[in-house]
């Protein structure tokens, strides 16, 4: 790791205004992509800003429709509050399917969505739900969000604060691991909300997290795994790498989305 | 450099430090607290874990800055000095859950975790599953499962109680 | 049975330092003064070194140093050399190269160490090697060793004349031509024996020390076999008589074969507090252990094997390639030769085998020895086979098996080897009944009914263990001996120390030599203590590995254990006033035959020491013995595995659903740990089977060089194990024990890949078999890697 300086503002407003200050300073939040990163010497901030102390960005709230969960929010407290596993279950149970029970501790929300990891399951989430993301300037609806792998529509100075997640009348995620890293291989997220189907695909597309929408549309007319049958998605766009190639990834985009709308429908497949 | 306080297996810790220095460093090097170990630079291994306010986490994927102003506890701090054995740390060796000894301690660390949010009747499934995140290259694994298990029984109501508490 | 003595399930000895954080690795180990060494290594597969300046590096703060392989020629620093001699056909001996610690004039492979920086602090050291500039002219890269051979391919090493160390062939090619002639079924196989990387839990690490009063040097250093280190170090390498040189193991974190080797590393710490006047430590991150710890396997195979109308075999035939990586090994040209082709008998009654050998320098990683060596590769060519031969023949698998096993012994092997003790269908029995075989038909069905494909697998695998008569294997071109020794040294209160060449990193010798002490003094497990790993402290002894400390260390100590029983008697029948021949000896206690007079054991020990009841001219004083056993045979453990999976036709991935472990290991000294080593076997096999592998480019990088990339088996990638044993006692050796440490890496990947394509229905898959893999066999659009 490179030397740095270290500073722990106390609000948002000092935090963006060491951000705009030093281009290149870092937002910490869990730590759990950014230190691996700057351990193998591939990143170098010269500043580190410590959210850890920083006021408001945690907690759960749901308020009518949507719930709303500060970008502090550790894996490990989405996937045990009640407040989730009650008004989305789906949000809490995939958060308990990140990395593992260390890696949740210490991981937020916010890091992993403004890290917007290509095999990352948050983004899956946020996209499969049409969620907004709000940051200290401005809210974003996760369609114009995430702009491809390791980018976001985040702007220099911008912090993410919370996120807020419309919630859905059926949803399921279904996830494919890598067998080394443990991330997504693939994973697919799919949603219903009224007449508004979402079908968010993590982990396959070589420009990050995307939705299919042939696959949303043809469950617009059913919303059962039947509907999906015999449909695939072209394996053009999709990674190939040592783990799988873009056809084993295009394959199991369709496989996975019959099994997560099986699941969202509570008849899985045995 | 940056000033920490903290409290070690429940001693109280005061350094002045390079910001950049992990905390599994600061266990190792600056509080020749040895048992914690590096397997890894990749944050999976799990040889690294400690407790920091009573939850696992992995120490070198964790600033010792991070660690200012809260609790960390390692396989030390585990059973009390001179005291007996954690019920999860003889469990380990009554069912011969280690053989290099070198994942053992991140094991044993996370396996208290486990029991802690888990409760004390774990089932083979779970515990794989919450095994995830440490890799032993020796025992393959059938042993620490048997000892996790053993050992969540062994904590209850004693020890599992306290740790909750920490 | 005592509670602590043979055949108990003792509570290790070792383990309270270990669950308390209280072990001391080599990384724990802090000298005073101590400095740091970075290792820059080659980004490049194959370049040429045309200049390094380290100048401003040089002036970095913190910085003592930087060395590259110019200093170490200038200090006369040896090379590391591969130790065992093996002839091609035509009676060529072997193509080495030269391996400096330090490259000189080309890197070889990504990771080829090419200079070291040596700081007050680990940080300093990285960021003045960041400083160092080398200019590389890159070269043209190899990485397939089918490939490496081929006219125009790059050439790695002017010695080896098309990447080729060495053609060697084992057994009759034109009795085995003439047995295919006469056979019904040929069955004939392509595989690919997948690269593995070791990755024991504890990185290496070293500590050079220099002493300048006295001009010795102290290596700590995470080995298998301290005193083969010093050694190779001080013959070789030259850095220092032996004498002058102490090497002190302490604990170390697992080995599996990576840790027997002398590598670039150790030597460059030695050498280094020598030049810097300071203690030097260097510790392995992950990720340039997957570009410094030498892999293991990777060989590209033909098999065939030929069975008459009956279906009993009548020959075998292999061609193997067998890639050795940039440079050779330090055992790595013994590993496909004479500890693969000699074990492709398998359990069977061969009249005829015949095994040709190419091994290649490619711009990879050295391979050697991994947890099995050769005889992994073997017994996948060799259960591939049977299993493969049976399924064309439309016979059952198991009763094929049965059909071929040996039965009678001792049996001479077509491949040099006598297998002296077994009883394969007794363990083949065993595990059908302990998998219940005959149910796995309706099990298939209820696999089907919830849509996935069942599959089982059976592996008879044998290996030669217990390595090995000296002279046995020096006739085979080994460069040592491979005997052991042993020193029981007893304290004048009736405590014991052994001091063993064994080392254990993890396989708990300090239990099970102090159980096998305690049954045959009859003293408590506790007053017996094993001293290990330190040649200073111990007599020279040839380390660990090969599943051999059981079988060749324990007898040392048994020998031993007779020398020291002899002189206690003497000294017994001085103190008991009797005639020695009237002294018996039993559960810790010296009596007089036919009379009640008896003295314990710490009454006698006393006396050795106290001397009084003897004259120096009837008795020396003391109670000490020491004692080198030299085997008389390999030993040959056996059993059968038997894997069942479910496959996910879907996703094409694969659940382990049970598994059956049935071995004869011979006398067992403590099944608990026995069982532990089975386990961890298997999930090293099953890691080989379903997950792991090396992948390189064509142009030599590596692929998956961490762990999040590379995928280490996970506590969920396992089912719970059913592990269970047969027993024929080993004739050669004393305990009559063989081994156990390496038999579920070596049985598990035929199981478990005869039980995949069982499932699937196509032999069209090779190791790893991944969820990708499996699906793509089943699409039929598999391409076995190697390819030519
Ligand atoms: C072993 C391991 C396994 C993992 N497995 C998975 C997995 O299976 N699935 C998965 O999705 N993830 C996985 N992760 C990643 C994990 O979820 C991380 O926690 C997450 O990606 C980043 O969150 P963090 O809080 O740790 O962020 P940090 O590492 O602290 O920060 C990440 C980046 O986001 C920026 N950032 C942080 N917070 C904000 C904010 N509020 N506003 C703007 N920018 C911000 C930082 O500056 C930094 O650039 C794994 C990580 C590890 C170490
Ligand atoms: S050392 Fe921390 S996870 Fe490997
Ligand atoms: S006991 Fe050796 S790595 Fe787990």
């Amino acid at each position: 790791m490179y030397a740095f300086t270290f500073h722990r503002p106390q609000t948002v407003r000092q935090a963006a205004g060491l951000l705009t200050k030093n281009a290149d300073a870092k937002l910490l939040a869990g730590g759990q992509s950014l230190l691996p990163t700057m351990k193998l010497r591939l990143a170098s901030p010269p500043q580190i800003l410590d959210m850890t102390l920083v006021e408001g960005l945690s907690g759960i709230e749901l308020s009518g429709r949507a719930l709303t969960i500060g970008a502090m929010t550790r894996h490990y407290e989405v996937n045990a509050s009640p407040v989730v596993q009650q008004a989305i279950p789906v949000l809490a149970k995939l958060a308990g399917l990140i990395g593992d029970p260390a890696v949740r501790h210490r991981g937020t929300l916010g890091g992993s969505v403004a890290n917007n990891d290509p095999n990352a399951d948050y983004p899956a989430a946020c996209l499969g739900l049409g969620a907004t993301i709000i940051t200290n300037k401005r809210r974003i609806k996760a369609d114009d969000y995430f702009t491809g792998m390791f980018s976001t529509a985040l702007e220099p100075g911008e912090i993410i604060t919370k996120i807020s997640f419309p919630i859905p009348k059926k949803a399921a995620y279904q996830k494919f691991r890598n067998q080394a890293s443990r991330f997504a291989l693939v994973g697919v997220f799919v949603a219903k909300r009224g007449s508004d189907i979402r079908v968010a695909v993590t982990g396959a597309g070589s420009n990050g997290v995307f939705r299919v929408t042939s696959f949303e549309e043809a469950l617009k007319k059913r919303f059962s795994p039947k509907s999906l049958e015999g449909l695939t998605i072209p394996a053009d766009g999709m990674n190939s790498d040592i783990h799988g190639s873009a056809e084993y990834r295009a394959h199991l985009v369709g496989v996975l989305a019959r099994r997560a709308v099986a699941e969202a429908i509570g008849k899985p497949a045995a | 450099m940056a000033k920490i306080s903290l409290i070690v297996n429940g001693n109280p810790v005061n350094a002045n430090i390079d910001p950049r220095t992990l905390l599994v460093q600061f266990l190792r090097e600056n509080l020749r607290l040895t048992g914690t170990h590096v397997g890894c630079d990749t944050s999976q291994c799990g040889a690294c874990v400690v407790h920091l306010d009573g939850k696992a986490v992995k120490s070198c994927t964790t600033l010792a800055v991070m660690a200012d102003g809260h609790e960390v506890k390692t396989i030390e701090g585990l059973a009390a000095d001179g005291g007996p054995l954690h019920p999860m740390q003889e469990a380990f060796r009554e069912h011969h859950g280690l053989q290099c000894g070198f994942c053992t301690p991140g094991m044993i660390m996370t396996a208290v975790d486990i029991v802690r949010r888990k409760g004390n009747e774990l089932d083979d499934h779970t515990i794989r599953e919450e095994l995830e995140g440490n890799i032993c290259r020796c025992t393959g694994y059938h042993n620490i499962v048997k000892a996790i298990a053993a050992g969540a029984r062994a904590m209850r109501g004693g020890a599992s109680a306290s740790q909750a508490a920490e | 049975m005592s509670a602590t003595g043979i055949g108990a399930s003792v509570r290790r000895k070792e383990d309270r330092r270990f669950i308390t954080g209280a072990g001391h690795y080599t990384d724990d180990i802090n000298r005073p003064g101590q400095v740091f060494a970075y290792f820059i290594r080659s980004p490049h597969a194959h370049a040429a070194i045309k200049s390094i300046d380290s100048k401003s590096a040089a002036a970095m703060p913190g910085v003592l140093a930087v060395l590259t392989g110019t200093e170490l020629a200038a200090d006369k620093i040896g090379n590391l050399i591969c130790g065992w001699m093996i002839h091609s056909k035509d009676g060529t001996p072997m193509k080495m190269a030269a391996h400096p610690a330090l490259a000189s004039g080309k890197a070889c492979h990504v990771g080829d160490a090419i200079a070291v920086v040596v700081a007050e602090t680990l940080a300093q050291a990285r960021d003045a090697a960041e400083k160092v500039k080398v200019d590389y002219t890159v070269l043209a890269a190899v990485a397939d060793p089918v490939a490496a051979q081929k006219p125009g391919a790059p050439q790695i090493h002017d010695v080896a004349a098309n990447n080729t160390i060495y053609q060697w062939h084992l057994g009759d090619a034109k009795a085995v031509d003439a047995a295919f002639k006469t056979a019904k079924h040929v069955t004939k196989l392509d595989i690919v024996n997948n690269r593995l990387v070791p990755n024991a839990i504890e990185p290496r690490a070293a500590i050079g020390d220099y002493d300048s009063g006295t001009g010795t040097f102290t290596l700590w250093n995470t080995t298998q076999n301290p005193h083969v280190a010093r050694l190779v170090i001080a013959a070789f390498v030259g850095m220092a008589p032996e004498h002058k040189l102490r090497v002190i193991a302490p604990d170390v974190g697992g080995g599996f074969g990576s840790k027997i080797f002398i590598y670039p590393e150790e030597v460059v710490a030695l050498w280094a507090s020598k030049r810097v006047g300071r203690p030097v430590k260097w510790v392995c991150d992950r990720s340039e252990a997957f570009l410094s710890d030498a892999h293991g396997r990777d060989h590209v195979t033909h098999a065939e094997m030929a069975f008459d109308a009956g279906g009993k075999i009548v020959g075998l035939r292999a061609k193997t390639i067998a890639n050795l990586g940039a440079y050779m090994s330090t055992f790595s040209s013994s590993i496909p030769t004479y500890l693969y082709a000699t074990l492709l008998s398998g359990q069977y009654e061969i009249p005829q085998i015949y095994c040709e050998v190419d091994a290649v320098y490619t711009n990879t990683v050295p391979v050697d020895a991994y947890r099995g060596a050769g005889r992994p590769e073997a017994t996948f060519v060799v259960e591939r086979l049977v299993e493969v031969g049976a399924r064309e023949m439309g016979q059952d698998p198991a009763e094929l098996r049965r059909k071929n096993f040996v039965q009678k012994f001792p049996h001479q092997t077509p491949v040099i080897l006598m297998y002296d003790a077994g009883d394969y269908n007794a363990s083949l029995k065993k595990a059908m009944e302990l998998a219940d075989y005959k149910g796995f038909a309706k099990r298939k069905r209820e696999s089907a009914r919830h849509g996935k494909l069942r599959g089982i697998g059976i592996s008879t695998y044998i290996e030669a263990c217990g390595l090995a008569p000296s002279q046995a294997a020096g006739s085979l071109g080994a460069g040592v001996g491979l005997w052991e020794s042993a020193e029981v040294r007893v304290n004048p209160t009736g405590s014991v120390e052994i001091l063993t060449g064994s080392h254990s990193h993890g396989q708990g010798h300090e239990t099970t030599f102090a159980q096998l002490v305690s049954e045959r003094l009859g003293i408590p497990i506790e007053n017996v203590s094993i001293v290990h790993g330190d040649t200073d402290k111990v007599q020279f002894g040839m380390g660990t590995y090969g599943s051999r400390s059981g079988a060749v260390g324990m007898s040392a100590i048994v020998k031993a254990l007779d020398k020291v029983e002899a002189k206690a008697k003497k000294v017994a029948a001085h103190l008991l006033e009797a005639a020695e021949a009237d002294i018996e000896f039993k559960d810790g206690k010296f009596s007089v035959a036919g009379t009640d007079k008896s003295a314990a054991w710490a009454d006698v020990t006393l006396n050795a020491y106290v001397a009084h009841k003897f004259s120096g001219q009837e008795l020396e004083p003391g109670l000490k013995e020491g004692a080198f056993y030299d085997p008389t045979n390999f030993t040959f453990p056996a059993g059968c595995h038997i894997c069942e999976v479910e496959v996910d036709t879907e996703t094409g991935s694969t659940e382990i659903v049970a598994w059956t472990a049935v071995d004869d290991f011979g006398v067992v000294i403590n099944p608990m740990i026995v069982e532990g080593q089975v386990h961890g076997g298997i999930a090293q096999g099953v890691g080989q089977a379903l997950c792991e592998g090396a992948v390189y480019s064509k142009d030599g990088q590596l692929m998956n060089g961490s762990f999040m990339d590379y995928s280490m088996p996970r506590a969920n990638l396992l089912p719970t194990l059913k592990v269970a044993t047969t027993m024929t006692k080993c004739p050669s050796n004393p305990l009559g024990i063989k081994g156990c440490g390496e038999a579920g890496a070596i049985a598990a990947p035929a199981a478990v890949i005869n039980a995949i394509t069982d499932a699937i229905g196509t032999e069209q898959l090779a190791m790893p078999a991944t969820p990708s893999a499996v699906w793509s066999s089943l699409q039929k659009s598999y391409k076995l890697p190697h390819a030519a």
